[in-house]
């Protein structure tokens, strides 16, 4: 909350104030890069046509460029070749900004344990707020953007000074199974192929 | 049957004594054609007729009980004025996976495959552009040969990581 | 068109002053999700388009290779994800057909009416958005509000709005109840006024029409010779479509027309997709009329299709029977053998190439994609059209990216 910062910066009445208003004027206008790759896609589009309106929560504008957006929706699985596109527009996006990762696939990679899907963007970006789902109703939609528009008033400061603060990755650690299995290969170590099996 | 053993007798009749297998399955003929005679082959059914090019795939028989072949390469064609299909196959092997590419002849075969390509490895040669069509260029392997895990070999994870500090 | 500044630019030009390359890259509004194309203008026409694909390839056919039958129909409903149970239909068609199973009346009736159903919620969604990227957002919105009113039918009858993995080898998941019925035929009642709101802010919209007539022209020969199908190819002039054809499911007994246009561009195609939401809407009709009682599992040898869930639950046969069926060392055996099977999917010819080594799994399954050779004709219909025209030519063809990469 604003106070603990105001605590530990000394008094200043008058940055609690801007800091709320700032984030209640940022939460109310988040205006999305709707980064569609597959099906979720068409859920954002539906959530942002006339039954459930979007545009109800801020979400006006449905920017395409991501210079003038500060919500990026990933929807939809992300590929390896896809994967440096995300990551140059994030790094497009000028700060504050946040991240929404739509669906099953683009929080782990879904039902897609494939050599080309990535499992989950957060091994790669840092993602605020998860929908699970496959794909997830336009409601779930809504209530992670109203997550977020909490999320961003209780934590957000006016200079975005609480993005510097995380500087660690957010997503699974970097040491998994499949860089077990390519140290095992590498050394010579035969095991039985971690073979997919759908029942187990 | 008449369309079929019409166009097996066009078959036979130009590619002179080549052994063909012809079979059929639930009302779909196929015929194998060794890979040696493909272009005269398909070339031969279009002048007859076949003015579609349905699907150029491939199959990795590694894993096939009773296969021969390592690599078989399928082209379904069809007939648009008849309706009539008709399944052509032809086999490769390591090391030469080579094949004539069949652009000339209908040229929606560009994309079908470099697809192939893709998956398989197999060279079309005589194709205007042939470079990968799915996959990064970077990429190595062949995903859908049989000796490839479904998990692929780490090559999803090896990307940079950017932290909230960092954007 | 609009006047020609520059008299029939050279194709095979070397180097030209004033040709300069563009990146459509793989996120832009008009690219239906993630596809790039890499343009080379001369001023404001396009002198060439190359194609970069590939940024969704997921491993589909890789997981095919894993995944029996009845799984598998989940991955599939991911292709096209703009009509899912299209994909169903024709992917349990496809292994049908292979195994040799024949459907029960009930069943080909209900695939039947949902084929329709999704070819409507495809079309709707491709002419929507193609009127969205040419600027008519207020089009779209009525297409997307009807579309909603088949989300809630595919709701009623498996659960998901979207991705429903309804269909099963012999069968479906569920069968039907009556107030789906009902709501089918309510839908019947509202389609029609609908469909005039949409036609007729875009239709003959001045705008819409001088920005795709002549716009992206396909011709005949190409759509032949480049392995088009659906209404790409039937506003090409081929008159093909599989539902007349090759009848599979319920059409034999329903009275339909093929829809075909002569132009080849994309007001063409566009035509040619509103004549066939018009179509489907009759054999809904029909087929929601007609609908036959009985079950919707085929009765054989026990091994093939799934019992209905009250069995399973209150008998011991049915136990044992959902026992044989699931379990992956006692499902029915399948021919070794190869099988193409295709079906009239909304966007084209969908076939499934599927050889079997005898397991109740695929051993190879290959999709056959439309828009993957639909957007390989694009380098051709784009030729001599101006950069504002890439949208609209893109919209027409429908490209799915899911469809294409796989």
């Amino acid at each position: 909350m604003a106070t603990e910062i105001n605590k530990q910066l000394g008094d200043n009445v008058f940055l609690t104030t801007i800091d709320a208003a700032a984030s209640w004027a940022r939460a109310n206008s988040l205006w999305p890069m709707p980064f569609a790759t597959a099906c979720c896609g068409i859920e954002l589009m539906s959530t942002a046509a006339s039954k459930h309106d979007l545009s109800r929560f801020g979400s006006e504008v449905m920017r395409f460029t991501p210079r003038q957006c500060d919500l990026m929706i990933v929807a939809g699985r992300v590929v390896m070749k896809m994967i440096p596109v995300l990551q140059r527009i994030w790094l497009q996006m000028p700060e504050p900004k946040w991240c929404i990762s739509m669906g099953a696939c683009a929080c782990s990679g879904g039902v897609f344990d494939t050599y080309a899907v990535v499992q989950g963007i957060d091994r790669f970006l840092p993602v605020d707020i998860y929908i699970p789902g496959c794909p997830p109703r336009p409601e779930q939609l809504i209530k992670a953007i109203m997550d977020l528009q909490d999320k961003i008033k209780k934590t957000g400061t006016y200079d975005a000074r609480e993005f510097k603060l995380r500087i660690l990755p957010d997503g699974p650690k970097r040491f998994d199974e499949d860089e077990l299995v390519r140290i095992r290969e590498r050394n010579g170590f035969k095991l039985d192929e971690p073979k997919y099996d759908p029942i187990h | 049957m008449t369309a079929a053993t019409n166009m097996k007798e066009v078959l036979e009749s130009k590619l002179g004594g080549v052994s063909l297998v012809w079979s059929a399955f639930r009302d779909q003929n196929r015929v194998a054609v060794p890979a040696s005679h493909i272009a005269a082959a398909l070339q031969t059914l279009r002048d007859a007729g076949m003015d579609q090019l349905v699907d150029i795939t491939a199959v990795d028989m590694l894993e096939y009980p009773g296969a021969t072949d390592r690599f078989e390469v399928v082209y379904l064609l069809l007939n648009t004025t008849s309706g009539e299909r008709l399944t052509v196959k032809t086999h490769v092997n390591e090391p030469e996976l080579k094949l004539p590419s069949a652009c000339p002849v209908w040229f929606g075969a560009d994309w079908l495959e470099r697809e192939v390509y893709d998956m398989f490895g197999i060279v079309f040669e005589g194709h205007p552009n042939f470079k990968r069509l799915l996959l990064p260029d970077a990429f190595e392997s062949f995903p859908l040969r049989k000796d490839y895990p479904v998990k692929g070999r780490g090559e999803r994870h090896n990307f940079p990581i950017i932290t909230r500090a960092e954007s | 068109m609009p006047l020609d500044l520059i008299d029939s630019p050279d194709l095979d030009a070397g180097f030209r002053e004033g040709l300069w390359t563009l990146n459509f890259g793989p996120q832009h509004p008009a690219t239906h999700t993630t596809l790039r194309l890499v343009l080379q203008l001369d001023g404001e026409m396009v002198i060439g388009a190359e194609p970069d694909i590939g940024f969704l390839h997921s491993g589909f056919e890789k997981l095919a290779e894993v995944l029996d039958y009845n799984q598998y129909v989940t991955i599939v409903d991911r292709m096209n994800y703009i009509s899912p149970m299209a994909n169903e239909i024709a992917w349990h068609h496809a292994v049908e057909g292979l195994l040799g199973i024949e459907l029960t009346p009930r069943c080909k009736y209900i695939r039947t009416i949902f084929a329709e159903l999704m070819r409507i919620h495809d079309h709707l969604l491709c002419t929507g958005t193609c009127v969205l990227d040419l600027g008519g957002a207020t089009a779209f919105m009525y297409a997307f509000n009807e579309r909603e009113k088949i989300y809630e039918i595919c709701e009623r009858a498996s659960g998901q709005r979207f991705h429903t993995g309804y269909t099963r080898v012999g069968g479906l998941l569920y069968d039907v109840t009556d107030d789906w019925i009902k709501m089918v035929r309510d839908f019947c009642k509202t389609f029609p006024k609908a469909y005039k709101d949409f036609a007729g802010l875009v239709m003959k919209n001045r705008i819409f029409v001088e920005r795709t007539k002549g716009v992206g022209v396909l011709t005949k020969e190409d759509a032949i010779a480049g392995s088009a199908s659906g209404p790409v190819a039937r506003a090409s002039g081929v008159e093909r479509d599989l539902r007349r054809d090759e009848p599979y499911l319920a059409y034999n007994d329903l009275d339909f027309d093929v829809c075909c246009a002569q132009g080849g561009d994309c007001y063409a195609r566009f035509q040619v997709r509103m004549m066939e939401m018009l179509e489907s809407l009759k054999i809904i009709e029909q087929a929601v009329e007609n609908l036959p009682s009985g079950p919707v599992f085929i009765s054989g040898t026990g091994k093939e299709g799934l019992p209905d869930k009250t069995e399973v639950y209150r008998s011991i046969e049915g136990l044992i029977h959902h026992f044989e069926n699931i379990m992956p060392n006692r499902q029915m055996p399948s021919p070794k053998e190869s099988y193409y099977g295709a079906t009239e999917s909304p966007n084209g010819e969908l076939g499934y190439y599927i050889v079997s080594d005898g397991d109740f799994k695929a051993y190879r399954a290959r999709t056959r994609p439309p828009s993957l050779l639909h957007f390989s004709l694009f380098s051709r219909m784009i030729r001599g059209c101006m950069l504002s025209d890439v949208a609209a030519v893109l919209g027409s063809i429908n490209i799915i990216a899911a469809e294409l990469d796989r």
